[in-house]
């Protein structure tokens, strides 16, 4: 005898789905992306030298991510595969933080609908413009959702805590290293902990860069460079 | 359908070209056709020797359709990467398109590994994207390349020549590619000297494809009249690939343009 199946409304399904993911995202650590003057600043707090939670999809634009590693790394293959393939078939300058993003946005909700486990994971897609105006911070949810922000991101487990010590703060027109010091105070805030630099993961998109990828990570030399001004 | 091509998200490869072949191929160069040699921009004398630091590879910017001259300021020799240069003759849109290809390969391997391909390993990535490319030479679109870099392991540098079939052959001291070859690898046989400093490889390099252009119709001679110098580009650990600015191979054409002219008044 097969047994009745249970009804789950909608509602219930969707929300035991978001806890699930929410609790995933909540044992990991904190990332903040923050404008500069000159660039974007992405800073994690992450012990492993070699398993990165930011990253380089292409010329202007890079990723911030927490959560299952396994997961987000999937996620950031497949953007360097989606940005390198528009960008040849096209031209470098077509390949656009807002078309990755609505890739990521539907991957994202698709997963988190369809399969029987959503991604435990949060992103942060930035874009460096041409000009300070137009650089470009999106926020995306395990479920897809999106959300652009203005002058800086945080996501993650803290991600309250970090938006709440920044809150008001106008990082786009802050040199680097005073910038590098805000973020690196919001994630030890959050942690109450103190937050030697090799614990940090840092890179800027850099918009004095000279060849076409702006992209650079920064070493721990530089990082301790950056907190001692 | 929307969200990412389900191979982005399955795909094992960190080849862009197999990535490019499975999921658009269209946007890779076509396969087919019938013999096009005399009716294609061809290019042209590509040199490249070892300096006392690195490498230094450097090409002329002719390109030939025939005996017309089809382009005064074609770039045949480019940076590949960061520490690795290429440079390629023959059939000029294929040659252009292969160097985009290759250079994306690198960059695709490099983000997705997060390291870089080491020396050895990119260029037998190159050999096995000529070898794809077989096809297109038995019809006359040959493609010929010559790729050198350094990497922490070779840090004085390697120089890798190509058939068109994929072969791969590592040249130790000099070597030369395209129809001018014969006569720069002659000068460079004179003038080479294993611990040439920047100055002296530069001067070095525009000698020899000083002589190339001298008797090969398909090679081009520094332009004073464009202001259109030979590209050359430097390989070290220290700095990478860097390109001369065409100011600095201009002068020293400059120089090379007296020296012969009192040598053959004299």
């Amino acid at each position: 005898m097969s047994q009745a199946p249970f009804y789950v409304s909608p509602e219930q399904l969707m929300k035991d789905r978001a806890d699930f993911a929410r609790k995933g995202i909540a044992r990991g650590r904190s990332v903040v992306v923050l404008r500069y003057d000159e660039g974007i600043l992405l800073l994690a707090e992450n012990p492993s030298p070699t398993l990165h939670k930011i990253a380089e999809i292409y010329d202007r634009i890079g990723f911030a991510a927490v959560g299952k590693y396994n997961e987000f790394e999937t996620l950031r293959q497949a953007g360097v595969r989606y940005a390198d393939l528009r960008g040849y078939s096209y031209h470098r300058t077509d390949v656009t933080a807002r078309g990755l993003t609505n890739a990521y946005a539907q991957t994202l909700a698709g997963v988190f609908t369809t399969e029987s486990k959503p991604f435990e994971v949060e992103l942060v897609v930035a874009e460096l413009g041409v000009t300070a105006k137009t650089d470009q911070l999106y926020r995306l949810s395990y479920d897809g959702s999106v959300m652009d922000e203005t002058e800086h991101v945080a996501i993650g487990g803290q991600a309250d805590a970090i938006t709440a010590t920044l809150k008001d703060l106008l990082t786009s027109v802050l040199p680097l290293a005073e910038v590098f010091d805000h973020g690196v105070r919001a994630l030890a805030a959050a942690t109450n902990g103190p937050l030697p630099t090799k614990d940090l993961e840092a890179a800027v998109l850099d918009r004095n860069a000279s060849g076409h990828r702006t992209f650079k990570r920064l070493s721990e030399a530089e990082m301790a460079e950056l907190r001692e001004d | 359908m929307s969200g990412f091509s389900p191979a982005f998200l399955s795909s094992t490869s960190n080849s862009f070209v197999e990535l490019a072949r499975a999921v658009a191929p269209d946007a890779l160069p076509l396969a087919g056709g019938r013999d096009l040699s005399d009716q294609v921009p061809e290019g042209t004398t590509i040199i490249c020797f070892r300096t006392a630091a690195g490498i230094l590879m450097a090409g002329d910017r002719r390109a030939t359709m025939g005996s017309l001259i089809a382009s005064h300021s074609m770039q045949k020799v480019k940076a590949a990467d960061d520490f690795s240069v290429i440079g390629i003759a023959g059939t000029a849109g294929l040659a252009l398109d292969l160097i985009r290809l290759f250079q994306l390969e690198l960059e695709h391997y490099e983000k997705i590994e997060g390291a870089r391909l080491s020396l050895g390993g990119k260029a037998n990535r190159l050999a096995s994207m000529l070898r794809g490319n077989l096809n297109l030479a038995m019809q006359g679109l040959a493609v010929v390349p010559m790729f050198a870099g350094v990497d922490e392991s070779t840090p004085a540098g390697q120089i890798f020549s190509f058939d068109v079939t994929g072969g791969k052959y590592e040249e130790h001291r000099f070597h030369a590619i395209g129809s001018g070859s014969g006569f720069a690898r002659g000068a460079l046989k004179k003038l080479w000297r294993p611990d040439l400093a920047t100055e002296d490889a530069i001067d070095v390099a525009v000698e020899a494809l000083f002589d190339a252009s001298d008797d090969d119709s398909a090679t081009g001679g520094p332009d004073f009249v464009r202001q259109i110098a030979p590209t050359i580009i430097t390989v070290d650990l220290e700095h990478g690939a860097v390109e001369i600015p065409s100011a600095a191979v201009l002068s020293t054409a400059t120089e090379v343009v007296a020296r012969r002219t009192r040598k053959a008044q004299s």
